[in-house]
């Protein structure tokens, strides 16, 4: 059994507000045969500009210090690509600095940009991912991401990152949903939501009118999983500006939105499953020791913590961030959120990790209805949607940019752009895509706060963003 | 006439023999829906990295020669002391002291069984292992961690009791010359190059 100290466990604190000001992305694909990278990374600057009704150059000229996430130098065949992309952007002389940790890399990204503006360095940060994954094919994309596992002592077995996070999922699968058909079908209900949530975005490569049996048919990668229960493999680029009071004020002069306040906490845990050790269950304010006393028993299998079913990572962001800004109970105190989808079991998991249900009770989530823009059953709206830009597995994965389009997407929200945004027919035009006709409104009515979760491989490195609306703030000096 | 790549060691440098990469022509990438216009170009590039294993060599050496060598924390001071972990690993997470190398073989050989487990129809490039492959995460008595490998013989079941396996014949010298077996499978069921 492994401890932490009252050190390590320090609620953390910023020294100054930091506000989200703006965000842009570019269309997703699964591949752009007919453009650099930084084509796309120029698109979602521009679109963070036009949001705040600014031209780029006059937004350029506040940054003060840059943050890159892409996640794979191998993959795009260069290393110090930051520096490309800094250039290209006309960013020069400014400090910039590359920042990596797997599938958390787009939050990780933020995190150092929100850092620099609270400590003082900055009054304004961009935050860019992208990430470029169509220039290889798959079975050798399939060797890069392994990568990211140990090299010596899983890589070999495989190059499969797939096989190494699966484990897990088969862990939980027969411990926690003890492999019933009707767990099953919940795990296809939520691949159903993401994909017809993407037909209603037009950034979103992975738009798909499906049913449950669709998913339940489709091609078996690793039992219980199935081609439709994983995300995809997409390009992309996508930016936040980040931002100090006065700067913020200033940036948003003409804009149709207000700032928002922003926060990001993470957490990490061991590279590979195999070096994980026992330890107590770190608990959430809305938890109590008591509720996990019989655990053994309610889920013969599940006594270790967190074992192979839980995602430490996940936990510790969440523990960091909701003692941070105050949230009580993340379903009652937030109003939309983005969760990390690699992988429709993992959503589920990552719905235990962060407090949405207790562990072991995950599904409950998806079969309450409370997970929808609309609740399926009451027909009322759903009491914390979550993922309705389509998440990782309808919108997109491009790495290095996925926990930036989270917040993007939260932020529409916020800010009440929703339709706006996502319903521009010259944008689906732009996006040589048609808009459905049957395209629906998933604004969240009155939403306030939000939480994105930004996360790495079998759970290395997990960030927790929160946005608010300044005047909805639950922690006064948060 | 072109040789694998070989190197060895002597007075701290490496010792290269033979083509560590091979040279082979970028081809254009036209794009057929525009007048077969320019669009791109390919990079191959084929090439051999040196990779040391440091510390944990003799783990790697072990599985060679039939052994699974593990390492425990024997600081007196650690809170955690006594604690064996597999994989092998050099330092002590809690106290990063150097931990003491332990034969595990036997423990293996008595209490391993299945923790959890993935058969996985798919790979990636340069997978050397016959599809599916049974992913299983071995759990052992007294260690603190489960090790991740695969199932040679038969289908994996959680909590079934395996037996590990080494590649003594024309090793790796990976982590591929370990597996392991259903408990009671017999010597000829082996892969080849494989025994107990």
């Amino acid at each position: 059994m492994i401890k932490f100290s009252d050190k390590q466990l320090a609620i953390p604190k910023l020294m100054r507000p930091v506000y989200l000001v703006t965000a842009g992305q570019s269309k997703f694909d699964r591949a752009f045969p007919d453009k650099r990278t930084e084509e796309l990374c120029i698109d979602a600057l521009t679109q963070a500009a036009e949001m705040i009704n600014m031209t780029p150059a006059e937004l350029k000229s506040y940054i003060h210090t840059c943050y890159y996430g892409h996640f794979a130098d191998h993959f795009g065949d260069q290393l110090l690509g930051e520096a490309v992309i800094h250039d290209r952007l006309g960013l020069d002389p400014l400090g910039n600095c590359g920042v990596k940790t797997g599938g958390a890399t787009g939050g990780t990204t933020m995190w150092e940009a929100v850092k620099a503006v609270a400590s003082g360095y900055s009054d304004c940060t961009l935050a860019m991912g992208w990430e470029r994954m169509d220039e290889v094919p798959t079975d050798e994309g399939n060797f890069y991401i392994s990568c990211a596992a140990d090299k010596d002592w899983e890589g070999p077995l495989g190059h499969i990152y797939t096989g190494y996070y699966a484990v897990m999922a088969q862990k939980y699968w027969q411990v926690f949903g003890k492999e019933e058909d009707s767990f099953r079908r919940t795990l296809a209900e939520i691949s159903v939501k993401h994909h017809g949530y993407a037909r209603m975005n037009p950034y979103a490569h992975g738009a798909m009118k499906i049913t449950v049996d669709d998913v339940l048919k489709s091609p078996v990668v690793a039992h219980p999983l199935r081609a439709l229960d994983c995300c995809l493999m997409s390009v992309g680029a996508a930016c936040v500006i980040i931002c100090d009071e006065a700067t913020a004020v200033k940036l948003t002069k003409n804009s149709p939105h207000k700032p928002l306040r922003i926060w990001v906490t993470a957490g990490s845990h061991t590279l590979r499953p195999a070096d994980r050790r026992d330890m107590a269950i770190p608990l959430l304010p809305n938890e109590t020791k008591e509720q996990y006393k019989d655990f053994g028993k309610k889920f013969p299998g599940g006594e270790r913590y967190p074992g192979f079913t839980g995602f430490l990572a996940a936990r510790m962001a969440a523990y960091y961030a909701y003692n941070q800004v105050g949230i009580k109970d993340p379903t009652e105190d937030l109003d939309v959120i983005e969760l990390h989808d690699a992988f429709t079991i993992s959503d589920v998991q990552t719905y235990e990790d962060i407090g949405l249900r207790p562990y072991g009770y995950g599904r409950d989530y998806v079969e309450s209805g409370d997970c929808y823009h609309t609740n399926p059953k009451s027909g009322k709206p759903g009491k914390l949607p979550s993922n309705l830009s389509g998440g990782l597995i309808g919108c997109m994965h491009s790495v290095g940019a996925t926990g930036i389009m989270q917040v993007f997407e939260l932020a529409c929200h916020l800010w009440n752009r929703w339709a706006e945004i996502h319903g521009d027919e010259k944008r689906w035009k732009k996006f040589n895509r048609q808009r459905p006709s049957d395209w629906i409104d998933l604004q969240v009515k009155g939403a306030k706060r939000a939480l994105a979760i930004s996360h790495a491989g079998v759970g290395s490195h997990v960030t927790a963003t929160i946005l608010m609306n300044p005047d909805n703030l639950i922690k006064k000096d948060a | 006439m072109s040789m694998i790549g070989q190197v060895h060691v002597k007075n701290n440098q490496y010792k290269i023999k033979g083509d560590f990469h091979h040279l082979e022509l970028s081809q254009p990438i036209r794009l057929a829906d525009d007048n077969w216009r320019l669009i791109g170009i390919t990079n191959p590039r084929q090439l051999t990295h040196m990779h040391s294993y440091g510390g944990e060599a003799p783990f790697f050496e072990g599985l060679s020669q039939g052994k699974m060598m593990a390492t425990r924390c024997d600081n007196q001071k650690c809170e955690n002391k006594g604690s064996i972990y597999q994989p092998f690993r050099i330092y002590c997470p809690d106290c990063l002291s150097k931990m003491t190398e332990i034969d595990m073989t036997d423990i293996a050989k008595k209490t391993a069984k299945v923790h959890t487990f993935m058969v996985c129809e798919r790979s990636g490039a340069f997978n050397s292992l016959d599809k599916p492959i049974k992913f299983i995460n071995v759990e052992f008595d007294g260690v603190c961690t489960i090790l991740m490998s695969y199932l040679s013989v038969g289908d994996p079941k959680m909590g079934m009791k395996v037996i590990p396996i080494f590649k003594r014949l024309d090793p790796t010298y990976t982590i591929l010359d370990l597996s392991f077996v259903p408990a009671g499978t017999k010597a000829d069921q082996l892969p080849k190059g494989f025994s107990f």
